[in-house]
């Protein structure tokens, strides 16, 4: 509350702080480029986050929680290798539930890549068991030796073992996407106490000539703090739009694509980007703020 | 402002008693890169009072004058400005300080991308006071240094002379206690000079504690002719209080 109110303050407040500095024509168009190019990148840093985050909890939703087992088997020996399968299942830990798929389900399963009209009957079709999982899923080495004992025609398919992989590379691709942001913020703000910096040491003449007619180092801090913290915020909206607008006109992913899922924001995900800008500026405000008072003191 | 007071015959801005010492010296001495520039110098410099500083060119009236704004600390024995110890003022009480003290340098400084009136208006608005003068106040300042037509020039523009009166309107516009002016008469002819030091006669005729550097001893005849006005001189690293002779 307070913070906000002196800040409110440092930048509707005394123009004429801003007029005692001379205007800087080079140093602050560099300032806002910079800002608008790190608040373009951190959209698509934060767009890549919250996609690539979108992507492991799909994945993760639709594809954990169930395995199958495959059962091979002479026509004689199938019943029985069902039994003892499900027999080991019910014994054990991390397993909701386990049943044998109807041969209408089997049929439906095989159908996109057979046809129609496979013949069943004559086939030696192997048998499946779909098993629902429960809490983090049964031990997949330890259930497979026991089932290799039990029956030795069943076969474990675990989908997550494919499947872990690509959820892993998702959440890294995700904290890399966070990463990167912080970085940006880091940069940022360097090049925000950079460009203050010298920005007073270039106005080191002014400086003095404030100080001797008895302005006080806040006001002086301050003529620069409102200078770089509207360059910022400016840069930062144009960066910010541009970048959202890129995003919004992004290609969707198409329905049999969704697998890839929209680089997009979605639903209340559009609200992120738009407090990059103030974000910027509340940076900005402080990083400038500090540098400005260390200048002060080692000028003097 | 001090002139607009002036014409209803009060002076505004006078919070020191009479006899009060604006800038008392101890022992005061500085010394830079092991040298003594000026050393064991004692001095009440009296509310009111008109003091001329003199010493050949080297001699460090202008460290001397820097001592008394704080814009160098001394090395030894203490400087009180308004009865404040220099070595325990934070840079704020520094600023507060200097609000009360005008200070014509002998290189005036000006903000080069202000015109010569946003300058003169400065002190009023880092203080935040630009609200409490007039149009009026500051166009009769500004006539007052014969600047009125150039008052929206910008400072590279002017003459030494006229940097040198919008030096001087520039630090009496708060209405401060004391003026410290540092070769004043030193980059302008000689009618130049004693206009500028008829501007300060005026001014400590107002009331305000004045303390003119300068090596020009005639300049010092002339004004010792209108008020009484004390002489201060650097001889040797040391200040020698008036009395000695000219
Ligand atoms: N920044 C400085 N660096 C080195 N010497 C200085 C500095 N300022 C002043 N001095 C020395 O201090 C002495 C006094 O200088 P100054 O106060 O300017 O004398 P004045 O104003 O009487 O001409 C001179 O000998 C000068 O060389
Ligand atoms: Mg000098």
């Amino acid at each position: 509350m307070e913070v906000g109110h002196f800040i409110l303050g440092t930048l509707s407040g005394d123009r004429n702080a801003d007029r005692v500095v001379p205007p800087t024509g080079f140093t602050a168009r560099l300032t806002t480029l910079t800002a608008a190019a790190m608040a373009f990148l951190t959209v698509f840093a934060l767009a890549l986050s919250l996609a690539t985050g979108r992507l492991a909890a799909n994945w993760n939703a639709e594809l954990a929680g169930t395995s199958t087992i495959r059962i091979s088997a002479p026509e004689g020996q199938m019943a029985a290798q069902s039994e003892a399968v499900l027999e080991v299942l019910r014994t054990t830990p991390g397993i909701a539930s386990a049943r044998v798929m109807s041969e209408a389900e089997q049929r439906k399963l095989l159908e996109p890549w057979f046809g129609p009209d496979l013949p069943f009957d004559t086939l030696p079709v192997p048998r499946l068991i779909e098993v629902l999982e429960k809490g983090r899923g049964p031990n997949s080495a330890g259930l497979k030796l026991r089932l290799s004992a039990e029956a030795p025609g069943a076969v474990l398919d675990d989908h997550t073992r494919w499947r872990r992989p690509l959820v892993d590379a998702a959440m890294r691709l995700r904290i890399l996407g966070a990463v990167s942001i912080l970085l940006m913020v880091g940069s940022t703000a360097a090049m925000i106490t950079l460009a203050a910096q010298s920005a007073l040491a270039a106005n080191g003449q002014v400086i003095e000539v404030l100080r001797l007619i008895g302005a006080r180092d806040v006001y002086i801090v301050r003529a620069f703090v409102r200078r770089f913290t509207l360059r910022v915020l400016f840069g930062a909206c144009v960066g910010t739009t541009l970048a959202m607008i890129w995003v919004f006109f992004m290609p969707d992913a198409a329905e049999e694509g969704a697998f890839l899922t929209g680089l997009g924001f979605q639903g209340w995900h559009w609200i992120l980007p738009v407090l990059i800008p103030p974000l910027a500026a509340f940076l900005a405000f402080w990083a400038t703020r500090w540098a400005a008072f260390y200048t002060l003191l080692r000028l003097s | 402002m001090f002139l607009y007071d002036a014409r209803k015959g009060g002076v505004r801005g006078i919070r020191q008693k009479a006899g009060q010492s604006l800038i008392k010296l101890k022992n005061a001495g500085f010394t830079y890169g092991g040298r003594d520039i000026l050393s064991e110098m004692n001095l009440h410099l009296q509310a009111g009072s008109f003091h001329f500083l003199t010493g050949p060119s080297g001699s460090g009236k202008t460290t001397f004058l820097n001592l008394c704004y704080q814009a160098l600390m001394p090395t030894t024995g203490t400087v009180q400005i308004f009865e404040q110890d220099v070595r325990v003022m934070t840079r704020d009480d520094i600023a507060k300080m200097r609000r009360r003290i005008g200070v014509v340098h002998q290189n005036c400084q000006f903000l080069d991308h202000l015109s010569v009136r946003d300058n003169l208006m400065l002190p009023l608005v880092v203080s935040g006071r630009k609200d409490e003068i007039e149009q009026s106040s500051l166009g009769d300042l500004l006539s007052w240094v014969g600047l009125t037509d150039r008052s929206n020039a910008l400072p590279p523009e002017l003459s030494g002379g006229e940097r040198q009166r919008a030096a001087l309107a520039r630090a009496v516009i708060m209405s401060p206690d004391l003026i410290l002016a540092d070769e004043p008469t030193g980059n302008v002819d000689w009618e130049m000079g004693q206009r500028l030091m008829a501007l300060l006669v005026e001014l400590n005729k107002m009331g305000k504690t004045i303390l003119v550097a300068t090596h020009d001893l005639n300049l010092i005849r002339k004004v010792k002719s209108e008020l009484s006005a004390r002489t201060l001189r650097i001889s040797n690293t040391k200040l020698q209080l008036p009395g000695a002779n000219l």
